[in-house]
C-alpha cells in the first residue's frame, strides 16, 4: 500500500501585522513555518496564548494574508498555492477542498441554523444538515430559530456542523471543544476520528490537553516572536 | 467555471472639477460573482457604478461587457439604444432611493410586468402570472398587485423595486446602497431577500455600499476607494480581517463588528 497523500504543506511562511492606526507598528507573528499533513492524519498546534496559532490557521484558509512563503493545499490533484492564488481561486479551494471551524459562530441575522449548515454545502441534502445538527444534540426545535440567541456551546456546535457537513478533504479546526461539556466533547472527539480514517487531514487547535491527547497525532510548536524593534 | 469576465473596466478616471470622482481605476467581474464597492460618502461608489454602467460617461479608461454570445462590448462606445436594450434585458440597476426606478402612478404588478414587456413580452396573462410570482418572492402578498406603490413601506418599495429588476433574469446587476435609510430590522429582512435570490439565480452583483456588514454578508471580493482611488481589493473576509492600507484598516476599526 502506498503511504498517503500529503495533503497541505508550508514552506518558510513569514506573518506580521503593521498596524497603521499606531504608527506603522509591525508586530512579527509567524517565522518560517514549515508544516506537512497527510491524508488522515492530525496535527494540534501548541504554544502559548498570543502565540500566534489562530494567525496561522487563518493564514492557512486564506483569511490571513501571508507576506512571505507558500501554502500548498491539494486541491483537484493539484498543488494550489493559496499565499498566492487569485480569490477566486481560493473560493473555489474553500467550497470542495478547505473546510475551516473558526472558534466563533457568526451569526446572521434571520438565517436558521438548519440554513446555515445547508448552505454550507449546496450538493448535499437538508436531511444530511439535520442529522448533523441531531448528532451533534441541537434538538430539532432549534433547527428553524437563528442561532443568535443560542448559548455558547449550542453556536459552537453549529458551527462545528457547518464545518463538517462539506465532507472537505482537509479541516481546520479553531478550538472546536472550548465551551462544550464532556459528553458533547466526546461526541466531537468521535467525528474527528470519523473524519481522519475517512482520510481527512486536519489541523487544529485544541486548549483542552485530553482532546489533543485522543485526537492529534504530532504536534507543531508555536513560539511567540520577540518584538521587531 | 469560466475564466473569461462578465465585465471589465480599465484605468478610469473622472473629474468633477478639481474633485477626483475615479482615479485610475482597474475592476473585473466574472459570472455569478458579487464585488463589493466600499468606502465613504464621497469616495467615488455611486460615479464608479454610474461608469460601470454606462450612465455616466469616464474622461479616460474603458469599460468591457462580455454577452451570452460572449462577444465584446465596449459600453462606452455603444450606441445608445444598444445600451438601453442591455439595461432592460441582461443588466438590472436597483437605486438606493427606489422612487428613482418605479412608477409611483402604476401598480405593483404594472411596475414589475412593464420591465417584461419592455424585455419583449407580449401575453398579458403570462405578463401578471409572472408578476404575481414575483412579488411573492420578494415577500409581497399576491393580492397587493393592484395596489399603488405609493401605499407601500419603504421596505416594501425597495422589494418591489428588485421585483421589477430581476423579472426578466438579468445576468449583472449594479446596486447602489440598496439597504440605505431603511430600518435595521427592514433592513435585515431585504439583505436575507438578496442574499438568497443572488446565490439562487446565480446573478452577478456590483455593490456598492458604505456599510462593511453588508459586504460582509453578500459579497464574493470587495474593493475599498477613497477619494476617487482603489486603495485594496481582495476577499472579502481577507479584507475586512486583515486589512492592509491604513484606509481600510481605519474603517474597519470604526465599525462595531462587522
Ligand atoms: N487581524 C489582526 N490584526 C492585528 N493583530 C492581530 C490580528 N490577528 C492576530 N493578531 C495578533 O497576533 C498575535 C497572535 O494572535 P493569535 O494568532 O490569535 O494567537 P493564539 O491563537 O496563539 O492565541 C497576537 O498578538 C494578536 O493580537
Ligand atoms: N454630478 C456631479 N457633479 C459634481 N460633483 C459630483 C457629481 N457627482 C459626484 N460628485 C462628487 O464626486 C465625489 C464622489 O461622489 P460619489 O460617487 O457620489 O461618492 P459616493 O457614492 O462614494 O458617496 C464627491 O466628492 C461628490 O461630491
Ligand atoms: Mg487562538
Ligand atoms: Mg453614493
Amino acid at each position: 500500500m502506498s503511504a498517503p497523500p500529503q495533503m497541505l504543506r508550508v514552506e518558510g511562511l513569514d506573518k506580521q501585522f503593521t498596524l497603521h492606526l499606531r504608527g506603522g507598528l509591525h508586530l512579527p507573528v509567524l517565522h518560517a513555518v514549515e508544516l506537512a499533513v497527510h491524508a488522515g492524519e492530525c496535527v494540534a498546534l501548541a504554544g502559548p496564548s498570543g502565540a500566534g496559532k489562530s494567525t496561522l490557521l487563518r493564514s492557512l484558509y486564506g483569511n490571513y494574508r501571508a507576506d512571505a512563503g507558500r501554502i500548498l493545499v491539494r486541491h483537484d490533484g493539484e498543488m494550489v498555492d493559496i499565499a498566492r492564488a487569485p480569490p477566486r481561486t481560493v473560493v473555489q479551494v474553500r467550497a470542495k477542498t478547505l473546510g475551516y471551524v473558526s472558534q466563533f459562530l457568526r451569526v446572521v441575522p434571520r438565517v436558521p441554523a438548519l440554513d446555515i449548515v445547508a448552505e454550507a454545502a449546496p450538493d448535499r441534502s437538508r436531511e444530511a444538515a439535520a442529522a448533523l445538527l441531531h448528532r451533534l444534540n441541537i434538538p430539532a426545535r432549534l433547527h428553524a430559530l437563528p442561532p443568535a440567541t443560542f448559548s455558547g456551546g449550542e453556536q459552537q456546535r453549529v458551527n462545528l456542523a457547518r464545518g463538517f457537513i462539506g465532507g472537505h478533504p482537509i479541516l481546520l479546526l479553531d478550538e472546536p471543544t472550548a465551551s462544550l461539556d464532556a459528553a458533547n466533547r466526546d461526541i466531537v472527539i468521535a467525528m474527528i476520528a470519523d473524519a481522519k480514517a475517512r482520510g481527512v487531514a486536519i489541523v487544529g487547535i485544541f486548549h483542552d490537553a485530553e482532546v489533543r491527547g485522543r485526537v492529534a497525532d504530532r504536534l507543531l510548536h508555536i513560539a511567540p516572536l520577540q518584538d521587531a524593534a | 467555471m469560466t475564466d473569461e469576465t462578465l465585465l471589465s473596466a480599465r484605468d478610469l478616471s473622472l473629474h468633477f472639477g478639481k474633485i477626483p470622482a475615479l482615479v485610475g481605476v482597474d475592476a473585473d467581474l466574472w459570472p455569478g460573482e458579487v464585488l463589493a464597492v466600499v468606502g465613504e460618502s464621497g469616495s467615488g461608489k455611486t460615479t464608479l457604478l454610474n461608469v460601470l454602467s454606462g450612465r455616466m460617461r469616464a474622461d479616460a479608461g474603458a469599460v468591457w461587457y462580455r454577452d451570452p454570445a460572449r462577444r465584446l462590448h465596449d459600453v462606452h462606445a455603444m450606441p445608445a439604444p444598444a445600451l438601453r436594450a442591455l439595461h432592460r434585458s441582461d443588466w438590472g440597476f436597483v437605486h438606493q432611493n427606489p422612487r428613482d426606478n418605479l412608477r409611483m402612478a402604476v401598480s405593483a404588478g404594472g411596475n414589475v410586468g412593464e420591465r417584461l414587456m419592455a424585455a419583449g413580452n407580449r401575453h398579458y396573462g403570462n405578463i401578471r402570472a409572472e408578476a404575481i410570482d414575483w412579488l411573492t418572492q420578494v415577500e409581497i402578498d399576491a393580492d397587493r398587485v393592484d395596489d399603488m406603490p405609493r401605499t407601500f413601506s419603504g421596505g416594501m418599495l425597495q422589494r418591489l423595486q428588485i421585483a421589477r429588476t430581476l423579472v426578466t433574469h438579468p445576468r449583472l446587476v449594479f446596486m447602489d446602497e440598496p439597504t440605505g435609510g431603511l430600518d435595521v430590522s427592514v433592513q435585515a429582512r431585504l439583505l436575507d431577500l438578496i442574499r438568497s435570490l443572488v446565490a439562487r439565480l446565480n446573478i452577478a452583483v456590483v455593490l456598492v455600499t458604505h456599510d462593511l456588514a453588508v459586504a460582509r454578508l453578500l459579497a464574493h471580493r470587495i474593493m475599498v476607494m477613497q477619494r476617487g482611488v482603489v486603495v485594496e481589493t481582495g476577499l472579502t473576509d481577507q479584507v475586512l480581517d486583515d486589512p492592509q492600507h491604513a484606509y481600510t484598516q481605519l474603517l474597519v476599526s470604526s465599525v462595531l463588528q462587522a
